[in-house]
């Protein structure tokens, strides 16, 4: 008992809310470690060149391409939380975006062409969801199999050429998504696909925590059989979080040629590992049931510093992937320090 | 035939592979009655259970609430219908919290499926008060997995609370509790009766049975070989002696397949 403890309920609040940022702090300890882990890392890169990260448009480099990583982190932790796995978003990515450039190329009104992306991207998400859920195929497989075959349709629908769109400059929809600033409110110089990314990720943090979905992909994840005793839809919860996915990977794409002007047929080839490696560098453990959509997001942002922290230190981008490795390593291990799993 | 049925079942029948688990049984469950559902191992009580709670579906049959027959009946169905099990395995979620375990499935939620944090969170820590959870070393927020066996019955038994259910199944509820968790249980289960709610008890242990149940139901094989009222019955020892000769006969049918 403290001094001037009063007695009953009064006292007892008192201790909660003295705990109360503890316990935010135990519930978001994953989150946690990866922002922490970000910061020291910035820091390192400060210390390494001061010059370069004193600048606030090398910030600004990396959030030119950073939002196409981010919407693909938020779906992807609701699939890995619900004990799956999506190795098919590079090629969701690649054919969500060419139905959307398109649409563009032939003069088709760019609104329609993302719409049509999302379609696309949402139905590629739901033909993973029966691949795995209806007809039982390992996800990991499946979806591997599955991005596999998305690029070979890719190349054989379009053998080999890229498609152009720098018509879509100027379009209201280009600069109200993209790097071109509209100049309403000084928003600092932030390219607004950052603003969008980050509003996903809200938005996707919300959906995790907040609301039924992200609470039954939870469960779903943690333990199906469970979930399905209580009355939860295990096969609907599990297909849905694929087709989010793939409208993540649409939006991905979307963005990716809006930021380039150009569709390849390699778009989103080499986004695969860099996000997986976000994904999991965020905090989002492997085995299901719980992760941290904020974590994601951080861990694609530690990744994308990378390649642009071993440049400005000096080293030549032969380092970049010993870097890559090591800083996925060493955050794991500080990922560990928060718990295996509990049964 | 009585009317008043919480639920029936008409002869329902449900295989895996070449095995009949149930096999044309029948049985309905009265407001405020205590039905102590006995049988050996693989007599087919955990299958008519999880056909009572929706996680399987009958093969034929019909299943009939309040007087009307259901249709593409599944647990969340069956929930809805005021029926609350407690699962053997306690059908919980290690990793997620008290509150996220108490209203897995049934979340309280506006219409756009947005979770009421809060009122989630007061109303788990007033039944976990009500179940007499004291501990200081877990809240609400804390994840299923930091609790021990009986106190993980005591989340499993507050989603029955918290629900209201009509009738309550609980599935092995003793089986792995120290004694003084088993008396909370039967506590409950006194509880549960005094309110006119039902409930279901399934257990191996025929003296448990005995002692809380207004009625028996004996499973063997997939059927229902006796039904009797508690009144009817002098003893635990006699209900004990007809189950064993119920086995015995199960044996000397099975002696006769086999030659």
């Amino acid at each position: 008992m403290g001094l001037g403890a009063k007695p009953g309920g009064q006292e007892q609040k008192g201790r909660e809310d003295a705990s109360a940022l503890v316990k935010w702090a135990r519930n978001n300890r994953r989150a946690l470690t990866s922002t922490l882990f970000l910061i020291v890392m910035l820091m390192g890169f400060t210390m390494a060149n001061p010059e370069v990260f004193s600048q606030f448009k090398t910030y600004r480099s990396v959030m030119i391409a950073l939002p196409v990583s981010m919407f693909l982190v938020v779906p992807l932790v609701f699939v890995v939380t619900a004990g799956e796995i999506d190795l098919s978003f590079p090629s969701v990515v690649g054919l969500s975006s060419y139905a959307f450039v398109s649409i563009v190329d032939q003069g088709g009104e760019p609104l329609l062409g993302i719409v049509v992306a999302i379609i696309v991207g949402a139905a590629l998400g739901y033909v993973n969801g029966l691949l795995v859920v209806r007809i039982g195929l390992s996800a990991l497989v499946a979806t591997l199999g599955m991005n596999f075959f998305l690029r070979g349709f890719i190349n054989i629908l379009v053998e080999g050429f890229s498609i152009a769109i720098p018509e879509i400059r100027g379009a209201f929809i280009h600069s109200l998504m993209t790097d071109d600033p509209i100049k309403i409110v000084d928003h600092l110089g932030i390219p607004n696909q950052m603003l969008w990314a980050l509003a996903f990720t809200a938005l996707g943090v919300f959906l995790y925590n907040r609301h039924s979905f992200g609470v039954r992909v939870h469960c779903v994840g943690d333990n199906p059989e469970s979930a399905a005793e209580m009355g939860i839809n295990v096969d609907r919860t599990r297909i849905l979080v694929f087709v989010f996915t793939g409208i993540g990977a649409a939006l991905a794409g979307v963005f990716s040629v809006m930021i380039n002007f150009v569709w390849w047929p390699t778009t989103g080839d080499g986004l695969l590992l860099p996000v997986l490696a976000g994904l999991f560098v965020g905090g989002t453990p492997t085995w299901g049931g719980i992760g941290t959509v904020f974590g994601g997001a951080i861990g694609t942002s530690i990744v994308a510093f990378i390649e642009t922290g071993v440049i400005a230190a000096g080293l030549t981008g032969f380092f970049t992937q010993f870097f890559y490795g090591l800083i996925i390593i060493l955050s794991l291990i500080f990922q560990r320090f928060n718990g295996g799993r509990v049964r | 035939m009585k009317n008043d049925y919480i639920i029936e079942l008409r002869d329902v029948t449900k295989s895996f592979g070449n095995v009949k688990a149930v096999d044309g049984i029948s049985f309905g469950v009265s407001p405020g009655e205590v039905v102590g559902l006995i049988g050996d191992n693989g007599a087919g009580k955990s299958t008519l259970i999880k056909i009572l709670s929706g996680v399987h579906q009958p093969d034929s049959g019909q299943i009939i609430v309040r007087g009307r027959e259901v249709r593409n009946w599944n647990a969340a169905r069956s929930r809805d219908a005021g029926i609350e099990t407690v699962y053997q395995d306690r059908a919980l979620a290690p990793q997620q919290t008290i509150t996220r375990n108490i209203f897995m499935g049934r979340e309280i939620k506006d219409r756009f499926g947005i979770i009421k944090v809060r009122k989630q969170y007061e109303e788990a820590n007033r039944l976990m008060r009500e179940i007499g959870f004291t501990s200081k070393v877990f809240d609400p927020d804390s994840p299923v997995a930091t609790l021990s066996g009986g106190e993980r019955q005591g989340v499993a038994i507050a989603r029955a609370l918290y629900f209201d259910a009509d009738l309550i199944v609980l599935d092995e509820p003793t089986t792995a509790l120290s004694l003084v968790e088993t008396a909370k249980v039967f506590g409950f289960i006194e509880n549960v009766r005094a309110r006119g709610r039902s409930i279901i008890f399934i257990g191996h242990n025929i003296y448990h049975v005995f002692d809380v149940a207004d009625r028996f139901v004996v499973l063997d094989r997939g059927k229902v070989v006796m039904t009797e009222d508690r009144v009817n019955i002098p003893a635990a020892e006699v209900l004990i002696k007809h189950m064993q000769q119920i086995a015995e006969m199960s044996h000397a049918d099975a002696s006769a397949v086999d030659a």
